[in-house]
């Protein structure tokens, strides 16, 4: 295959991925966009197999390799639960993120890729290999530990080092510092130095980043690194002079930006803010003012009087949040659902967009529990509707729907866009305790006189609500 | 406590403070119930029916009021009623404090506690359910439609018949209140066209819920007076008012009129003129005949036919649905006796301190604590612009308002300075590269900005497969042609190229994979 053949895919490639993209707009959509990328993905891979950049002895090698990553990728896709989706996306971004160091060391030591370039070419070359490198290094470690956080087997509370700040400018500075001594080296193995103490510096600054962020940023984060996976993809590209890795690169950087600011905005929160860290973590945020304990007092009700509520109901509203995820409860939400709505209830779910780990986490486990996403309502969508709603059932979410948010300008919740489920005629909130959410606020919500409690594992509540309502 | 219900005696009231089926859960209360002798008989409820309930059915309206603890009526009571009310008994029903102050004089002489059911502070949306006057005016504003029905002499739907066509009636009602509404859904039911006005613009919804047209007066002013009712307009805005209906009398055969202000006169909407400019054949029903009439010929208690048009001024309304009003005015006080005996064992308790009760208790053991001070309203609290800014963004391009125009400049600005520098030292090639960065950033955004929310978690996946595209970096590495006589550390660059083709590999087919399996799951 020739080189301009090969482009001419490349092109046809990127049109594919940018349908992909653009065929998410809609459920019905998505489907065939997702086959596009795929088709899209085949092209690109098999032009540059059988392109002029690859001579056939390479072929058994990238078979192998192909064949070994595809099917833990295949058994992955397979295995995973639904509610492990953050965890596994975060742990795909680490991929990149190595593969792009991988990709990014193997060029630097390779002569070939330098060959016949002027100094400024040579110049601008290196600052490509290297800045790769480093968004790579940072992708890599920032994403694991962001899947350590997510899978629990790191603890959920942002790590505050003293300095922390100070830390990271350091390490900054060091990393340019090493940069001009790398863009100045004479040998490659003089270079290697340079290149290798950056490298550690961004692993570093990459666990820090991610340790100092609360559990409650996590969607932010996820969708922070699925940016910087992008990124570490465009560099490559312009290391290698590859117009479809930067298009590609820059599809996906752009779109992983967008979710975090979309992210950010649905906390009301400086994306800055949360990458400097240290806010959701239950650590004691500041109590707002004196008056921080509500009045009122909370009632609690049990599973029978929720299902006697529920079909008494004409409207009813759900609002899922991580402890549906964490409990596993959505295919009894799903049970319960399909009841209120055969019996002529209109059912309908109101999704926060932080609710959960990672951007439409909830979306995913209610369309896996076969919700139809019809009733399946954003915040914005169904904000207005609760005056007119009967029960509003808050499922394992609580900053989300805090009233404090609207009501208490000295909350540090204060202007975040919550879901108003305390003006429905009744709202309950289905929690294990009276404990505070991640953002470590009170929510004034439990003591509302419409409001009612219902204690216990949501799974374990929901059960006993689906049989009262069956009986 | 034993509740008694007197047998109602001004002159037209058929209504009875409560119903069989009422009296039943009073029983399970914990009281006791008296029914005087007759009590229902004109809302057709016999004292049999009563009597099966669990009540006790006595004679005469001395006996009944000398053994009752608590006694419910409808209408307010009159001199003699008063009379033979026991010393430091209870009264609830309709008293009207402010324009019966001679009454409120004689009940705290008799030590009693009396609980004006009218003086109910409405703005309590606990307190709906004990709402007579709303009930009440809801039953009043059907029977209105009905009256003017009856007179009326053509039907209220269009109909295109053998015999011809009949156009349907046009109904305009002045006042969206309670028995506006009830009056409009009723006229609507019936098929008729119905326009509405009402001084409170937040009601037009309301009126077009129900099935009618809401008319605008057009002047700007708000009309809401508190506690659900309209305040008395400046008169620009009655001038403009004025010309509204002027035209709409010229142009309607029915005006059902139900404006009320409170403690004034009702205001005077249809004068003379208008009436004259009505079509021959049409009706006003004058729903605020008792105070004073919302129509300028209105004769409070009788149909009259003037200039052609027939004016219907009945103040009782209530009672010519009697068996209804009755059964809801019962239901109203049942709520109330509920929120009086909380502990449910037929004991009361005037609980001074909750909101609705102490409105609505005008005289305490013979003290008048009416009027009550203004309930506590629930502190709405003044919401941060901030938030109202952010709550409304639409889901869209970019999502919320334009960046102000310093900001936007600055952006610009520094993107500009950007520019120069790349321009300035970046070699042609990489140019190229840049111009193709640039506008797949671009791309990228537009693009992503239209994914459904929805599909936030599939986004990430499949960006996720797409970004193994990272794979190409590492097959052109594994064994490009080699240009002669070059040393090239093969074996190093082999390992590192396969081990990222392995890893991306993961991604490429386990990211597919997993979004393949995401969005099957999505179904209507």
């Amino acid at each position: 295959m020739s080189a301009s053949l090969a482009t001419v895919a490349y092109i046809g490639a990127i049109i594919l991925f940018i349908l992909s993209l653009g065929g998410l707009s809609s459920p019905e959509s998505s489907r065939r966009g997702n086959l596009y990328g795929m088709i899209g993905m085949t092209i690109a891979v098999l032009a540059t197999v059988f392109g002029p950049r690859v001579t056939m002895a390479g072929i058994p090698w990238i078979i192998g390799a192909m064949v070994v990553g595809g099917s833990i990728g295949l058994y992955a896709a397979r295995k995973v639960q639904m509610t492990q989706m953050p965890e596994l996306v975060a742990l795909m971004h680490s991929l990149v993120g190595l593969a792009a160091c991988l990709v990014g060391f193997a060029n630097y030591i390779d002569p070939m890729a330098a060959l016949n370039l002027s100094s400024a070419e040579k110049a601008i070359h290196e600052i490509e290999v290297y800045v790769g490198i480093l968004i790579g290094a940072v992708t890599f470690s920032g994403s694991l530990i962001a899947f350590g956080k997510l899978s629990g087997k790191i603890g959920g509370k942002p790590l505050l080092l003293p300095g922390r700040h100070f830390l990271n400018l350091i390490g900054l500075l060091v990393v340019i510092a090493f940069g001009y001594q790398f863009l100045h080296a004479e040998t490659i193995s003089a270079g290697m130095i340079a290149l290798v103490v950056m490298t550690v510096i961004a692993l570093l600054f990459g666990i820090h980043m991610v340790m100092a962020i609360g559990g409650a940023d996590m969607p932010v984060v996820v969708s922070m690194l699925n940016s910087y996976s992008g990124w570490a993809a465009a560099a490559t590209g312009f290391m290698l002079n590859n117009d479809l890795l930067i298009v590609t690169g820059a599809l996906v950087g752009s779109s992983g930006a967008i979710l975090s600011y979309i992210m950010c905005r649905a906390m009301n929160r400086n994306f800055i803010s949360v990458i400097a860290g240290g806010f959701g973590g239950g650590a004691p945020a500041k109590k707002s003012g004196g008056d921080a304990q509500p009045e009122g007092e909370v009632v609690a009700i049990n599973a029978a009087e929720t299902a006697e509520l529920l079909r008494e109901a004409k409207n009813v509203i759900i609002v899922p949040g991580y402890g549906m995820a964490v409990a596993q409860a959505q295919h009894t939400v799903y049970e319960i659902t399909k009841l209120l709505r055969e019996k002529g209830v209109d059912v309908r779910f109101g999704i926060h967009p932080v609710a959960g780990r990672m951007p439409g986490h909830m979306n995913v486990l209610l369309a896996e529990a076969r919700v139809p996403y019809d009733i399946v309502m954003e915040m914005d969508e169904l904000n207005g509707d609760f005056p007119d709603t009967d029960v509003a059932i808050v499922i394992g979410a609580n900053d989300i729907v805090n009233p404090a948010a609207q009501e208490d300008p000295t909350s540090p919740i204060a202007g975040m866009p919550v879901l108003e489920v305390w003006k429905a005629k009744t709202s309950i909130m289905m929690k294990r305790s009276m404990a505070t959410g991640y953002a470590g606020v009170d929510n004034p919500l439990f003591y509302k006189e419409n409001n009612r409690m219902l204690f216990g594992d949501a799974k374990k509540m929901l059960d006993e609500v689906l049989a009262a309502l069956k009986s | 406590m034993r509740i008694g219900i007197p047998a109602e005696t001004s002159a037209g009231e058929k209504r009875v403070a409560t119903v069989p089926d009422v009296v039943e859960k009073l029983i399970k209360l914990g009281f006791a119930v008296s029914v005087q002798s007759g009590a229902g008989d004109v809302a057709n409820f016999s004292d049999d029916t009563y009597r099966a309930a669990g009540a006790t059915v006595v004679e005469g309206a001395a006996k009944l009021w000398a053994e009752s603890d608590i006694v419910f009526k409808v209408s307010v009571p009159t001199q003699e009623e008063v009379g033979l009310m026991r010393e430091g008994g209870h009264l609830v029903g309709f008293i009207w404090p402010a324009q019966n102050p001679e009454l409120m004089q004689q009940l705290a002489a008799k030590k009693a506690t009396v609980l004006a059911i009218d003086c109910l502070p409405r703005i309590l949306s606990r307190a709906q359910k004990m709402d007579a006057l709303s009930s009440q005016a809801g039953v009043a504003g059907y029977r209105a439609v009905i009256e003017a029905a009856n007179v009326f002499g053509r039907f209220f739907n269009g109909q295109i018949t053998a015999a011809g066509k009949v156009p349907p009636a046009k109904v305009f009602i002045a006042g969206a209140g309670v028995a506006g509404l009830a009056a409009i859904g009723t006229a609507a039911g019936l098929g008729a066209i119905v326009r509405a006005n009402d001084t409170r613009a937040e009601v037009a919804d309301q009126v077009k819920s129900l099935g009618g047209e809401f008319v605008k007066v057009e002047y700007e002013e708000e009309g809401g007076g508190g506690g659900g009712y309209a305040k008395v307009m400046s008169e620009g805005f009655q001038q403009a008012q004025r010309e509204m209906y002027a035209k709409q009398a010229k142009e309607v055969d029915i005006i059902i009129t139900t404006a009320l202000i409170p403690g004034k006169p009702a205001p005077r909407l249809i004068t003379a003129e208008m009436v004259m400019s009505m079509k021959p054949g049409s009706v006003i029903v004058d729903m605020a005949a008792e105070r004073g009439g919302n129509c300028e010929l209105t004769e409070p208690g009788q149909a009259v036919v003037k200039h052609g048009v027939t004016i219907v001024g009945y103040t009782d309304l209530n009672s010519r649905l009697a068996k209804q009003s009755s059964a809801l005015y019962a239901t109203n006080l049942f709520r109330l006796t509920e929120e009086l005996c909380k502990t449910k064992d037929g004991i009361i308790n005037v609980n001074m301190e909750d909101d609705a009760i102490r409105g609505l208790t005008v005289i305490k053991d013979g003290v008048v604590t009416w009027p009550a001070p203004a309930p506590k309203l629930p502190a709405v609290p003044a919401k941060p612009a901030a938030t109202k800014a952010i709550a409304a963004p639409a889901h869209g391009h970019g999502g919320s308002a334009p960046a102000s125009a310093g900001k936007t400049a600055a952006i610009f600005g520094v993107a500009a300075l950007l520019f120069l520098l790349v321009g300035a030292y970046a070699p042609a090639e990489f140019l190229g590269h840049f111009t193709v960065f640039v506008l797949a950033c671009f791309v990228g955004y537009m693009v992503v900005w239209n994914v459904t929310p929805a599909l936030h978690t599939p986004l990430m996946s499949v960006t996720n497969a797409i970004s193994s595209i990272i794979a190409i970096g590492a097959l052109v590495q594994i064994a490009p042609p080699m240009a002669p006589g070059l040393s090239r550390p093969d074996e190093w660059i082999r390992g590192l190229a396969v081990a990222g083709i392995a890893l991306t590999a993961v991604n490429m087919f386990g990211g597919f994979a997993v979004t393949r399996r995401m969005l099957s799951m999505f179904r209507k």
